[in-house]
């Protein structure tokens, strides 16, 4: 295993950040915008799968980018998570980056400079804390994160608007600097580094009760995992465009809060730590309780948005509970759910934006009998929802199939029940959905009128996305391996 | 050259003050001109200064080549260099950010403003250079006389607000003295290291206890610590714009550095901590001060003034600080002095900005302004990011060693406070973007809110400054590891 | 009674500088401000100059003896004889600063009177809120 220090990271980090000053002001035309957008994001891509191979040789790359404390620098190290996690980020934003074009010409969106530079300085900081090498260098990209995917949020500038944007930054700064800022300090004083190491870095004599309270700490400062309480900014969000939510909030923002959560149980507490102690046991309830309750919630949600909003954090608590549970199977589950979830998401999240643009409609109640008029759209809608629910032939199911045989290791029957038991409350408020769009009463149809399927810049997006779950069924190594190398099993 | 540069940073604007005086009553403008490049000596010999202290060691400049406990000795060591260089680059900024609006709000005063700066600056050089205590009273004195002049020059309610400020301000220096005096009587000297020596040597008495009080008190009236501050709102908000930004980063953070110097080179640590005992009180009131200055800074309308309650809070936090009593604690207080100084003037730079544009400071009043003025916002947003504590700003770093030293010492209020406080920074701040970003709410009258702002920004003599400071803010970020292990351990080697 | 003896120059100092600060924060008229704050200066200036004295003690100015010649001849300086000149020279820094201080204050009282028309305190932040 060889470590080499490269320029590459920062690339991958700086082209975003870079380009998201040059589409600021390209402000001639839209066209010139569109494609600085896609020529940054392939660039990303491309330097992406170059480090990929490397990576999965069983190297690792580090950047050291400058010492800011005694002791204490920012670096980037990369191992096999941070790559799963940046490839996630880097092929889901160009299919994003094509998706958002065909939302907003349609609706005519106004500040389309602000957005798309915005977008690229959210990947910028996605990448940033995919790459980081200590708990500081992810606590800064982290806040980056937070600060850059406000404009976004916040795009249509309306009351509304408004008040998902305070939601969104109250939850999401007051849990950082008062849960995780005072956390992340008390370990530096305990035990002298915050770089990440797959043995942990506590050592036998830290007092435990010290450990749990630094645990609860990490677990509700890092709130953009969603763990309940703190999720309320994740259904306050849904105010922002469906581009900003497919991407962000079903795969950029959320999972660099399950991301930072992993990072910390498997890279500061370790496994073996979190197995022999009760700090499992914790994480495993948290995560439980949010898993049911959110599952439950949706159910009662009508706005499709929402809903979706609520099946995010029961999925996201999922891939922590699959970690909290601390054996290896389990922790290559959660990672590898991480890939698996954004996509199916994403699928979902696409479809009901194209859904809007076509007919304007958000609410479930509404979408009855839409599967006569734009069947590709509620097909990919279907196979998106058979990935979260886990079924065969998505790659969902790869993944709890992982997170089930971690459970069933550590002898830990009950998180088995609450798997099979969310996995139906799944079903249930995704299949109604689908079930309503194509098998319905004529006379019960609410489109009477032909509605045409979005234009083909919408209605492409989903599709590659679904097609891409159903490729993961087939090749789940694709991510499977970066998660098999982190935890360092074959 | 180099060896006299110790004394040239504080003669250079000394005797500039004199020309500035003369030159204005020929053409206003050429005043401006001097002040900038008097700055910019006093910069480049700072610099000198602090290179060379980084290099050797500590400086002691004796004027006039009188041996020490005789004469008056300037002494430069690591905590005071950077502090020297920070003041004169503060002036520098403050010196060009000015023209613009001197030229608007004081109009035929400009060479009596430029006087007067110049030598307030002078005063605050020499107060952090000194190594002598009668001489700190002296330039004490120098600074605070011209800094009532400046605050005056502005009509209105300036005038009773500076009338306050004067009594307050006098009071304190007398404390300061009285203080002085009780030390000569205990140890026949006014050199600062001669009075460390006498008093490490021998058993302590009353006397030392009241003279400590005494300077601790006047200092902390000075730098305005909870509940001595309520002169300050009032005199920084009603102040011309261009004195504000000048006094508003400096003033109270020379205070501190006198609070810091009293506290290791005069008094020692065993004294303070040991044998006194009083750093839960002390850290309490700092406790209070955050609060109080974060509160009240919540119920203001007016942005000029909310900036002067978090300037109460950031006392707090130095106050706290340095009242630990531990390492990581003093490094906190000191490196903050230097990160609160800049990113205050940055956020006064900008509020400067906004006023010269708009007119008055009212956050309602600011409705569309990230469309009007977009580079004066990203300066302030900087700001208000180091403010609130986000990395790589410096607000992050001080907080990481504030926090770290209540750790150390558990100082649980103490740690709890600073949270609390850099949230309700987050909201004060959050809130101003929110007036300036988005559109009128459904209730409000949308002809009142016009949709798109036209652009129209600041000069150019302002933006500079102001971006110039935002980016020194996250370098000196970026540099923290630098800065306290170069300048900030070596001082505490010696002392504690 | 021993004590009043020993220390009276402290005692009188602190009743002084007790009458200045009382004046400055308890009065209402700003003239009466600015006296206080003289009174609590000279209080400090008196605490000076009566470190600095001694029993029997004479101005500290030196008279130099010459000889014929008017060379300068060579004395012995005995310190009893002569006060303290140091306080006496702090002092005399401070009485500067004092009547800048005073000057200033002054001159700020007139504006606030031309601006408020009137030097009582109570009255203007009345008119102020």
């Amino acid at each position: 295993m060889q470590t080499i220090s490269s320029l590459l990271p920062l690339f991958v980090v700086l082209i975003p950040f870079i380009g998201s000053i040059i589409i600021y002001f390209s402000k001639k035309s839209e066209n010139v915008r569109e494609t600085w957008t896609f020529l940054v994001a392939a660039l990303n891509l491309v330097l992406l799968l170059k480090m990929a191979q490397w990576i999965l040789a069983g190297n690792v790359y580090t950047f050291h980018i400058a010492e800011v404390l005694p002791g204490l620098p920012l670096f980037f190290k990369i191992d096999g998570f941070g790559m799963l996690f940046a490839c996630v980020a880097g092929s889901l934003w160009i299919v994003t980056s094509l998706y958002s074009i065909g939302y907003m010409r349609p609706l005519k969106e106004h500040a389309q400079n602000r957005y798309f530079a915005s977008f690229s300085l959210a990947i910028s900081a996605t990448m940033g804390v995919a790459f980081s090498g200590n708990i500081l260098t992810m606590y800064l990209f982290y806040e980056i994160l937070s600060l850059s995917t406000y404009p976004l949020v916040t795009h249509h500038q309306d009351a509304e608007a408004r008040g998902g944007g305070r939601k969104y930054l109250t939850f999401l700064l007051s849990t950082s600097i008062g849960f995780a800022l005072p956390a992340m300090i008390i370990t530096y004083l305990n035990t002298g580094t915050l770089s990440f190491s797959n043995a942990g870095i506590f050592n036998q004599t830290t007092d435990p009760t010290l450990l749990i309270v630094l645990l609860l700490l990490f677990l509700f400062g890092f709130a953009k995992s969603g763990i309940m309480p703190f999720h309320v900014w994740l259904p306050g969000a849904m105010v922002a465009p469906t581009p900003v939510s497919a991407l962000l909030h079903a795969v950029a923002v959320v999972k660099v809060g399950v991301f930072c959560v992993l990072r910390i149980l498997t890279g500061v507490f370790g496994i073996e730590l979190l197995s022999t102690t009760s700090l499992s046991t914790i994480v495993c309830v948290i995560a439980s309780f949010t898993v049911i309750v959110s599952s439950l919630i949706a159910l009662t949600q009508d706005n499709l948005k929402r809903r979706l909003a609520f099946s995010t954090v029961g999925q996201l608590s999922y891939i922590v509970l699959g970690a909290g549970i601390a054996t290896t199977f389990g922790v290559v589950g959660s990672m590898t759910h991480i890939a698996m979830h954004a996509f199916g998401k994403i699928t979902l999240f696409f479809c009901a934006g194209a859904i809007y643009v076509a007919t304007g409609k958000k609410y479930i109640s509404q979408m009855v009998g839409l599967g006569r008029q734009m069947p590709i759209t509620m097909i990919a809608f279907l196979v998106g929802s058979m990935s979260i629910i886990g079924l065969p032939l998505t790659g969902g199911i790869i993944s709890k199939w992982y997170m089930i045989l971690g459970a069933m290791d550590a002898e830990k029957m009950w998180i088995l029940v609450i798997y099979l038991i969310s996995s139906l409350l799944n079903a249930a408020y995704f299949l109604p959905i689908v079930y309503n769009a194509f098998f319905c009463k004529d006379e019960d149809a609410q489109f009477p009128d032909k509605v045409k399927e979005a234009p083909l810049a919408a209605l492409l997006p989903p599709v590659i996305t679904a097609i891409g779950t159903g490729i993961l069924f087939f090749y789940p190594e694709l991510f499977l391996n970066f998660a098999k190398l982190a935890v360092g099993v074959n | 050259m180099i060896e006299q540069a110790p004394i040239l940073i504080v003669v250079t604007p000394l005797l500039a003050a004199l020309f500035i005086t003369i030159i204005g009553l020929y053409r206003p403008l050429y005043s401006w001109v001097l002040t900038i490049i008097t700055f910019v000596i006093t910069s480049i010999f700072s610099f000198i200064t602090l290179k060379k202290v980084i290099e050797t060691g500590t400086i002691r400049y004796m004027l006039g080549n009188w041996p020490a406990p005789f004469g008056i000795e300037y002494v430069i060591d690591h905590l005071n260099a950077l502090i020297v260089f920070m003041i004169a680059v503060v002036g520098l900024i403050v010196a060009i950010y000015s023209k613009h609006d001197v030229k608007k709000e004081l109009g035929d005063k400009i060479p009596h403003f430029y006087s007067l700066f110049t030598l307030l600056v002078t005063g605050l050089l020499g107060i952090t250079l000194t190594g002598d205590a009668f001489n700190l009273y002296v330039l004490l004195e120098i600074s605070a006389l011209t800094s009532y002049a400046l605050l005056a020059l502005s009509k209105g309610r300036a005038y009773i607000a500076t009338f306050n400020y004067l009594i307050m301000g006098t009071i304190g220096a007398c404390f300061y003295l009285l203080g002085v005096g009780y030390l000569l009587i205990n140890t026949g000297s006014l050199n600062m290291t001669d009075i460390f020596v006498i008093l490490s040597n021998n058993p302590t008495s009353y006397a030392v206890l009241v003279a400590f009080l005494f300077i601790m008190i006047g200092m902390w009236i000075k730098m305005a610590l909870f509940p001595l501050h309520s002169w300050l709102p009032n005199a920084y908000t009603y102040a011309p714009t261009s004195t504000s930004c000048l006094l508003a980063p400096l003033m109270t953070k020379v205070s501190v550095y006198v609070m810091l110097r009293m506290m290791t080179s005069v008094f020692n640590y065993n004294y303070i901590f040991n044998v006194l005992g009083w750093q839960t009180i002390i850290v309490s009131l700092a406790v209070i001060a955050i609060l109080a200055g974060s509160i009240f800074a919540l119920r203001q309308d007016n942005l000029k003034k909310m900036l002067t309650y978090l300037i109460v809070a950031e006392i707090g936090y130095m106050v706290g600080g340095a009242w630990l009593g531990n390492a990581n604690g003093f490094t906190g207080a000191s490196y903050h002095i230097i990160a609160d100084g800049f990113m205050t003037l940055c956020l006064f730079l900008a509020v400067g900005c906004i006023i010269y544009k708009i007119g008055d400071a009212q956050i309602s009043s600011m409705k569309g302004i990230f469309t009007k003025m977009p580079i004066t916002m990203i300066g302030f947003l900087v700001g208000a990011f180091s403010m609130i504590g986000v990395p790589p700003t410096c607000g992050f770093f001080s907080k990481w060693y504030l926090i770290s030293g209540a750790y150390e010492a558990q100082a649980w209020p103490f740690m709890v406070a600073l949270l609390i406080s850099s949230l309700v920074n987050a909201i004060l701040f959050f809130r101003i973007i929110e007036v300036g970003y988005f559109q009128a709410m459904p209730n409000e009258d949308p002809e009142a809110h016009p949709k798109q702002q036209k652009y129209n920004e600041a000069p150019i003599s302002m933006l500079i400054p102001l971006l110039t400071t935002a980016a020194i803010l996250i370098g000196i970020g970026l540099y923290t590891s630098e800065i306290v292990t170069y300048l900030i351990e070596p001082f505490m080697d010696n002392f504690l | 009674m021993e004590f009043i003896i020993n220390y009276f120059n402290y005692i009188i100092v602190v009743i002084i500088m007790m009458i200045g600060l009382w004046g400055m924060l308890a009065l209402s008229n700003l003239v009466k401000k600015l006296i206080s704050m003289a009174i609590f200066q000279t209080g400090i200036i008196l605490f000076y100059i009566s470190m600095g004295a001694k029993i029997d003690s004479s101005i500290p100015i030196i008279k130099q003896a010459y000889d014929e010649h008017h060379h300068p001849i060579h004395q012995v300086i005995n310190n009893a004889d002569y006060a303290n000149p140091l306080t006496q020279i702090l002092m005399l820094t401070a009485i500067v600063v004092g009547v800048a201080t005073l000057g200033l204050g002054l001159a700020l009282t007139q504006k606030v009177y031309s601006e408020h028309k009137s030097l009582n305190e109570d009255e203007i932040l009345e008119s102020l809120s």
